[in-house]
């Protein structure tokens, strides 16, 4: 009989442990990823956004915490608007680019 | 850790508890859960420190856990919580020590909303009134069971034949205190040492010779709430709130977890057991869990009482190895006779965690 | 003789102010309650935005203030006012006859110990912003490791907290965790800097600026999301608890060390110090001015004046200019 004694799976993330590697490559390739401050302009501007869920943003935070952003990251149409209305003038476009590169394994190299 | 921090803050949550007199509020669930320990909190208040506790028959649950399960609306859990008042009232006592954590919480809750909303009260006494004829005071004290126990830990040390001290190398037993959320979460002053480092057990822990452990999820909840175990399809994070804490506590190896609370030793003690059948992971020494016990039955042991009186065998963790160490005698022969030496059978023995 | 002024309080407000009063020719009268001038910015090691060494400033200002008198470990008894004039009674017996009266009493650093879920003074490795300053001006501290690889910093320390009795926001917090942060990165470049915040609040001169240095020069990360708990590990380092609010879950960290930005609060002497002049406090339990905008300097007496954080929390160049604005009222209430 189900009594229903499981254990169930925690949501916290432990930051110390989480694997930033991916990030860290991206931040020495366009270090001012490092600068967004999380206004959240970029997504709200994204072609992309409504329909797919894309967004800059929950990409740099993804990849600082451990969350799987690479199906947000196929969804990205490279318009290049999140570019022009970053207040910190991080280059979004060439962000999301070198990350795909990353992605694709030429980073690794 | 700095301990005279914790003393300063200590000092600033301190109550005045009344000598003397007292009204019993039982646990509609403990006697259940932890058979002996109102029995023995009955007996050691009584004969060991000669105090006059009422205990009262015909009181029935303060309706704490259908509340907070929402299954009644807070004027019906105050309506039974005034009929307890009322028996008290009755009986001529005017101070009320609590054995549930839960219905000490209910309780002060009540008295609380009444001194803010005193029109509830007025309609509360009439809803009693018409529901049963009775009338109430409200109490002047209300305390928890273990407020007493912590007042009187040190004649109970003094009484005492064995101490929270291992036999074979001299050194204190590791204790961690569980201190259930409703006794001093709710109202910080109400208990001792406030709500981030109550004291009431760990006063006993060490006064009875042990050495408290301070781990990292010590002030989280046992993982009982109401809604969370009662609720199936919520039960799996009620184990995985008590598997949080039992990883948070392995490093610090613990001898035994003391508790004041009647959910909390039940679920710290019995998840042990179902944490083991999934994962195959024990918490204790030699592939056994850590013992569990209540502060009433630990206070039993220190006083010499027989660890079966005490209804040690109906944990789910074996207790031996705690007995060992402390070098409480016992009869392993003895643990499945009932009262009447009645054989109770043994329970079917679990695949993964080590029990006599 | 000059008309005399007594300042009550020796800390930065009071010193310009005396500076401003002797070189308009008044007599100023410093009372200061501890055994030494400078108050706050005495402790603090270096200022932003410059990175200047608060020493200085304070060395400067005493330097400024040669000729006034000046009572040390002294308290007011009371304050009350004659005609036209005011006694400002010391607790040594001494009565000060003056012309006016300039509060410059300045703040108090919130006691950590009262947010009990940090547990400073009972975690080994818990300090506050002030211990961290002291720290870097030479003080010894067994609480700072000798090489952490992981530091925290918590704001809004009793501040913005209505449960600790301040609703107010002090203001300098959110630049000082920064310039601490940066200057904890430069001493050890290999370690991880976490920043705990509810709102950043940047608003002065090259503030922003500290900012983005922050996170592009010295990656120190950001994380909006107060910490609920504090813990102690077995190996003795520090867990802490809060919601990653951006990323909408909950998070743990271990900690080598933990900063809390303990904010300003309204002085606990302020009602008993204004008692004899009728003036009341403020909502905020600081001194109240007689306007927020056009007179944060003067009170609602006629010769009471204020100079510095005794009216709210403030910055080190307000403080500085409100001195001097105060002394610009003192003397038109003179010249009178």
């Amino acid at each position: 009989m189900d009594f229903g004694f499981v254990l169930n799976p925690s949501s916290t993330v432990d930051l110390g442990k989480v694997d930033t590697t991916l990030y860290d490559r991206l931040a020495r390739r366009c270090p001012d990823v490092k600068t967004c401050m999380a206004c959240g302009s970029c997504s709200a501007t994204c072609s992309a956004a409504q329909y797919s869920g894309m967004s800059v943003r929950k990409v740099l935070l993804g990849l600082q915490r451990g969350n799987d952003v690479s199906a947000m990251l196929s969804n990205c149409m490279l318009c290049g608007k999140c570019t022009m209305v970053c207040p910190r003038g991080i280059n979004t476009r060439n962000l999301i680019l070198t990350l795909c590169r990353i992605h694709d394994g030429e980073g690794s190299k | 850790m700095i301990y005279q921090g914790k003393q300063k803050i200590w000092s600033d949550y301190q109550k005045d508890i009344p000598d003397d007199h007292w009204y019993y509020a039982r646990s509609c669930i403990r006697q259940n859960f932890f058979p002996a320990s109102e029995k023995y909190f009955l007996e050691i208040a009584r004969k060991v420190l000669g105090k006059d506790i009422c205990d009262n028959e015909h009181h029935t649950t303060c309706g704490g856990i259908a509340y907070h399960s929402d299954t009644i609306p807070q004027e019906t859990a105050m309506t039974i919580v005034a009929r307890q008042f009322a028996l008290m009232s009755e009986c001529g006592y005017e101070n009320l020590v609590v054995s549930c954590i839960t219905s000490f919480g209910n309780y002060n809750e009540t008295i609380e909303t009444w001194r803010e909303f005193p029109e509830l009260e007025a309609k509360i006494r009439e809803n009693l009134w018409k529901a049963c004829r009775r009338e109430f005071k409200v109490p002047k004290y209300v305390a928890h069971a273990s407020d007493l126990i912590f007042k009187f830990r040190h004649e109970i040390a003094a009484k005492s034949v064995n101490r929270l001290v291992n036999r074979e190398t001299g050194e204190p037993l590791r204790v961690v205190e569980h201190i259930g959320c409703h006794y001093s979460k709710m109202f910080p002053h109400k208990g001792f040492g406030g709500a981030e480092y109550p004291c009431v057990l760990s006063g006993m822990v060490e006064s009875w010779g042990g050495q408290v452990i301070d781990y990292p999820e010590r002030r989280h909840c046992c993982g009982y709430g109401f809604r969370q175990y009662h609720v199936k399809a919520n039960r799996g994070y009620c184990v995985a709130n008590t598997h949080k804490k039992f990883e948070s506590m392995e490093p610090f190896h613990p001898d035994m977890i003391i508790t004041n609370c009647p959910g909390c030793p039940y679920f710290l003690d019995r998840w042990q057991y179902v944490i083991s059948e999934q994962t195959g992971k024990t918490y204790g020494q030699g592939g056994y869990g850590i013992p569990v016990l209540t502060y009433e039955e630990l206070a039993g042991l220190m006083l010499g009482y027989d660890p079966w009186d005490l209804g040690l065998q109906t944990h789910q963790v074996a207790v031996e190895p705690l007995l060992d160490k402390i070098g409480v005698k016992y009869d392993p022969a003895a643990k499945y006779l009932g009262l009447n030496k009645e054989d109770l059978l043994r329970p079917e023995l679990p695949t993964n965690m080590k029990c006599h | 003789m000059k008309p005399a002024v007594a300042i009550i309080g020796g800390g930065i407000a009071g010193m310009e102010a005396a500076r401003q009063l002797l070189l308009l020719g008044y007599t100023p009268i410093m009372i200061e309650k501890s055994d030494h001038l400078g108050g706050h910015v005495g402790e603090w090691h270096c200022l932003f935005p410059d990175m200047s060494p608060a020493a200085d400033l304070v060395e400067n200002l005493k330097n400024g203030i040669k000729g006034a008198t000046v009572f040390l470990e002294t308290g007011i008894a009371f304050i009350n006012r004659i005609r036209d004039t005011y006694n400002v009674m010391l607790d040594n017996g001494i009565s000060i006859p003056c012309q006016a009266v300039l509060f410059a009493t300045g703040y108090e650093l919130f006691d950590a110990a009262k947010k009990e879920e940090y547990g400073y003074g009972i975690y080994n490795h818990v300090v506050t912003n002030r211990d961290l300053e002291l720290w870097f001006g030479g003080r010894e501290d067994a609480r700072f490791p000798a090489k952490p690889s992981t530091i925290g910093f918590v704001h809004c320390v009793g501040s913005r907290d209505i449960k600790a009795g301040n609703m107010q926001c002090s203001k300098v917090c959110c630049m000082t965790a920064i310039k601490q942060a940066i200057e904890m990165k430069e001493k050890f470049p290999k370690a991880e800097i976490y920043c705990f915040y509810m709102d950043l609040r940047l608003f002065g001169k090259k503030y922003e600026d500290f900012y983005i240095k922050a996170q592009r020069d010295h990656g120190i990360h950001f994380i909006r999301g107060r910490v609920s708990e504090v813990g102690e590990n077995y190996d003795g380092t520090l867990q802490i608890k809060a919601e990653d609010t951006l990323n909408g879950k909950p998070l743990k960290l271990n900690l080598d060390l933990l900063v809390l930005m303990a904010g300003m609060v309204c002085g606990k002497d302020n009602a008993k110090l204004t008692a004899g002049l009728r003036m009341g406090l403020d909502t905020d339990g600081f001194l109240r001015s007689r306007d927020n905008i056009y007179g944060v300097t003067d009170s609602n007496r006629r010769g009471v004046f204020f100079a510095g954080a005794c009216t709210g929390t403030k910055t080190i160049p307000e403080t500085i200019s409100e001195a001097r604005a105060a002394v610009l009222g003192i003397h038109n209430y003179l010249m009178k």
